[in-house]
C-alpha cells in the first residue's frame, strides 16, 4: 500500500502545473545559453530581471483577483497614473515622501472604485475595469498632458538600474520576491487565502459559508491598486520619464502571465510559485530573445504561442482522443432544419 | 452566473406560449431602447448647447467613424452571446489592413472587389484558427484570444517590417468609399446599418441565431438539450474573424496611411461599445442592434466633447467615466426589469 501511495504522490507532483513551468524554465535557461554565450553572465541576468520588474509585481494582486473569480483591466492605467502624477508632483516641487504618500493614497482610491463598483453594485469586473482603464488613463493624460518629466534626483532615479546593496538582485525584483513571499503566505497559509479558492470556485457556496466575499474582493482591488501605483514609482524611474502613456497595453502582459502561471480564467485555481516561475519564464523568453535578434516587436508571436503550448500540452491526451472521435464518425446525425 | 437570470428572460420565448413571447418581446424592446434613449437625451443637450454638433458634416463624420466600429461590435456580439469573448479583432484588422491595402502597390490595377476578398480570406483564417482551438480545444475563449492577439499582430509586425501603405498608393475608388455619400449620409452607413440589421435578425430569430444565446446562458444545458456547441462557436469565432478582416480593408479605406499598429487596443473599445449596447458580458443575453448603438453612442460622446470645446486632455477621462455610468445604468434597468418581470411571472402563473 504504502509504495503505491507514495508513487501515485509522485505523479501527481509530476503532473502539476507548475513542474511543467520548471520543465519549460529549465529548457529556456538551456537554449538562451546554447543561443548566446551572452545569456548567463550577470549583467544580462541582472537585465533580464530589472525589464521585468513592473509586470511581475502587478501579476501578485492579479493571481489573487484572478483566483477570487474576478479581474482588473485597469492595473497599466493605474500604473500610468501614478507615473504621471509623479512626474506632476516633482515639476512643481514637492519632496518626495510626501509624493509617495499621494501615490499609495491614489492606488487606494483608484483599487476601491473598482472594488466598490465590482462588489456593491454587483457589475462584472471585467466591464468596470475596462471602464476605469479608459478613465484612470485619462487622468494621467489630465495631470501631465503631453509634458515629459525627467528631471529626477540621483538616489531615486538609479532605483531601477543599480542592485541592492551587496548583491546582483535589482530592487524591483527584491521588492517583487517580498511581495511574492507576502501574497504566498496570505493566499496558502490563511483562512483569507483560502476563502479566495472558494469564491472563485463557487460564489454562492462561499457567501452562504460566511466568508465576506464583498469585503474581502474590495480589500483585494485595493492592495491591486496599491500596488500598481508602486509599480508606476519603479517604471518611472527606471526609464528616468514620467510621461501619461507609461505602461499603456501592459494589462494584457499581465493577464498573459497569470495565465501562464496556470492560474485559471475562471477562478479558483493557481498558486504563486506558479507565478513566479511563470514571471521568470517570460522574463527569460524575452531576453533570449534578444540576445538573438529576433524581431524586438514581433516576440509576441512567441510570447502567444507558449501561452497556447502552456494551455493545450496539459491535455494533450484527452484532445488527441477528441479528435480521434471527430475524424471516425465525421458527421454526428444532424438535426432537421426549421 | 449574473448574467443568467435576464438571459433565461430573453431565450424564454422559444417554448411557444404567447403571453411569454409578447413579454420577451417588450424585454427586448425596452432594453434597447433605453440605450436609444440615452443617445437621444445626450445628443438634444450637445446640440442645445452647439448647434453645431448637428451640421450635415459633423454627423457624416460621427456616422463614418462608427461604421468599422459598429461592424466589429457585430462580430464581437455573435461571440460574447455565448458567453466567449474575442480579444484578437484588433490584430486581425490591423494585418487584413496592411495586407489588403498593400496589394494596391504590389499589384498595380488590382481590382477593390479582390482586395476586400482578401480581407475577408485573412479575417477567416485567423477566426477559424480562434475557433477552433475554442470548440476543440476547449480552452477558454480569453486565453486562446489573448495568445492570438499577440501572434496576429506579431506576423503584422513581421509582414509590415518597418513599412506603411500611403495614401499615394490607393485608387480613388477605395479612398472615397467610407466618404461617398447621399446628403450628408454615407452609403457605407447605410450598407454597415442593413448588415447589423441582418446580423440582429439572424442572432434573434435564426435557430443556429438562437442556440449561441442558449449556449450563453448556460453550456451545459445547451449541449444536453442536444446543441452541437462546438460547431457553434466555431461558426460564431469564424463569422467574428470575417467581419474583422473586412473591417480592416474599410479601415484602411477611411484611414489610408496604415502601418503596423493599426487598430492595437481597438479589441477593449469593442467590449466596452458592446457592454454599453446592454450584451450580457457572460453571455446569453443583449443583441446586435444594441451593440451598435453602444458603439454609436461612444463614438458620439467623444466627438460631443470636442465639439463643446472641452480641452482635448480630459475626453479620455470623460469617456471612460461615461461609459462606467452606462454599465452601471444598464444593470439597473435590468434589475428593475428583473422584478418587474418576477411580479408579472408570478401573477401570471398561478
Amino acid at each position: 500500500m504504502a509504495p503505491d501511495v507514495t508513487a501515485r504522490r509522485w505523479l501527481s507532483a509530476a503532473a502539476r502545473w507548475e513542474t511543467g513551468l520548471a520543465v519549460l524554465l529549465l529548457l529556456i535557461v538551456v537554449l538562451g545559453a546554447a543561443a548566446s554565450p551572452q545569456f548567463l553572465t550577470t549583467s544580462n541576468l541582472f537585465n533580464l530581471l530589472v525589464t521585468s520588474g513592473e509586470v511581475a509585481i502587478m501579476a501578485l494582486p492579479m493571481t489573487l483577483i484572478i483566483i477570487s473569480g474576478e479581474i482588473d483591466l485597469s492595473v497599466a492605467s493605474i500604473l500610468g497614473m501614478s507615473s504621471a502624477l509623479l512626474g506632476y508632483l516633482w515639476s512643481i516641487h514637492w519632496p518626495m515622501l510626501a509624493i509617495f504618500a499621494v501615490l499609495v493614497l491614489l492606488g487606494a482610491v483608484a483599487g476601491l472604485v473598482n472594488g466598490l463598483l465590482v462588489t456593491r453594485l454587483g457589475l462584472p469586473s471585467l466591464a468596470v475595469t475596462i471602464g476605469t482603464l479608459a478613465l484612470y488613463r485619462g487622468i494621467a493624460l489630465m495631470i501631465l498632458g503631453p509634458k515629459t518629466i525627467s528631471n529626477f534626483p540621483a538616489p531615486y532615479n538609479t532605483i531601477g538600474v543599480i542592485a541592492v546593496p551587496h548583491t546582483d538582485i535589482p530592487w524591483s525584483m527584491a521588492i517583487f520576491v517580498v511581495l511574492a513571499v507576502i501574497s504566498g503566505v496570505v493566499l496558502h497559509a490563511t483562512a483569507t487565502g483560502r476563502s479566495l479558492y472558494a469564491m472563485g470556485a463557487s460564489p454562492e457556496a462561499a457567501l452562504f459559508s460566511g466568508i465576506r466575499v464583498k469585503r474581502i474582493k474590495t480589500i483585494l482591488f485595493v492592495v491591486s491598486g496599491v500596488v500598481c501605483s508602486l509599480a508606476g514609482v519603479l517604471w518611472t524611474f527606471r526609464l528616468a520619464t514620467a510621461v501619461q502613456n507609461n505602461g499603456l497595453g501592459l494589462e494584457l502582459n499581465v493577464v498573459a502571465v497569470v495565465l501562464l502561471a496556470g492560474v485559471s480564467i475562471f477562478g479558483g485555481k493557481g498558486s504563486i510559485g506558479g507565478v513566479v516561475l511563470a514571471v521568470l519564464a517570460f522574463a527569460g523568453l524575452a531576453n533570449a530573445l534578444l540576445l538573438t535578434n529576433f524581431n524586438q516587436e514581433a516576440t509576441g508571436i512567441v510570447f502567444g504561442a507558449v501561452l497556447l503550448i502552456s494551455v493545450f500540452a496539459p491535455n494533450a491526451g484527452a484532445l488527441w482522443a477528441r479528435l480521434g472521435r471527430l475524424r471516425k464518425h465525421q458527421r454526428p446525425v444532424r438535426p432537421a432544419r426549421q | 452566473m449574473r448574467a443568467t437570470v435576464p438571459a433565461a428572460a430573453g431565450t424564454a420565448g422559444e417554448p411557444a406560449a404567447s403571453g411569454s413571447r409578447r413579454l420577451t418581446d417588450r424585454v427586448f424592446r425596452i432594453r434597447e431602447s433605453g440605450i436609444i434613449a440615452v443617445l437621444v437625451v445626450f445628443v438634444a443637450v450637445t446640440a442645445s448647447i452647439q448647434p453645431r454638433f448637428l451640421s450635415s458634416g459633423n454627423i457624416q463624420f460621427i456616422l463614418v467613424n462608427t461604421t468599422v466600429f459598429a461592424l466589429l461590435a457585430l462580430a464581437e456580439t455573435m461571440v460574447v452571446v455565448s458567453r466567449n469573448v474575442d480579444l484578437s479583432i484588433g490584430s486581425v484588422l490591423g494585418l487584413s489592413a496592411y495586407v489588403s491595402a498593400g496589394l494596391f502597390g504590389q499589384v498595380p490595377g488590382i481590382s477593390i472587389p479582390v482586395v476586400f476578398l482578401t480581407g475577408l480570406g485573412i479575417g477567416l483564417a485567423c477566426g477559424a484558427a480562434n475557433g477552433l482551438m475554442v470548440s476543440i480545444g476547449r480552452v477558454p475563449s480569453l486565453v486562446v484570444t489573448l495568445a492570438t492577439l499577440y501572434i496576429v499582430r506579431g506576423i503584422d509586425i513581421l509582414v509590415v517590417g518597418g513599412n506603411e501603405v500611403i495614401a499615394q498608393t490607393l485608387p480613388d475608388g477605395f479612398t472615397q468609399i467610407p466618404r461617398a455619400g447621399l446628403g450628408g449620409v454615407p452609403y457605407l452607413a447605410i450598407v454597415i446599418a442593413a448588415v447589423i440589421g441582418a446580423g440582429a435578425y439572424y442572432l434573434r430569430s435564426f435557430r443556429s441565431g438562437r442556440e449561441l444565446y442558449a449556449i450563453g446562458s448556460n453550456p451545459d444545458a445547451a449541449r444536453l438539450a442536444g446543441i452541437s456547441v462546438g460547431r457553434r462557436v466555431f461558426t460564431a469565432f469564424t463569422v467574428s474573424g470575417a467581419i474583422a478582416g473586412v473591417a480592416g480593408v474599410l479601415w484602411a479605406a477611411q484611414y489610408q496611411t496604415i502601418d503596423s499598429t493599426a487598430g492595437t487596443g481597438y479589441e477593449l473599445q469593442v467590449i466596452a461599445a458592446v457592454v454599453v449596447g446592454g450584451v450580457a458580458i457572460f453571455g446569453g443575453s443583449g443583441s446586435a442592434v444594441g451593440a451598435a448603438v453602444g458603439a454609436l453612442l461612444l463614438q458620439t460622446i467623444s466627438s460631443a466633447l470636442n465639439v463643446l470645446g472641452i480641452p482635448p486632455l480630459w475626453i479620455q477621462a470623460i469617456a471612460g467615466l461615461l461609459l462606467l455610468l452606462a454599465i452601471t445604468l444598464d444593470r439597473a434597468i435590468s434589475v428593475r426589469l428583473l422584478t418587474s418581470l418576477r411580479v408579472r411571472s408570478s401573477g401570471v402563473g398561478t
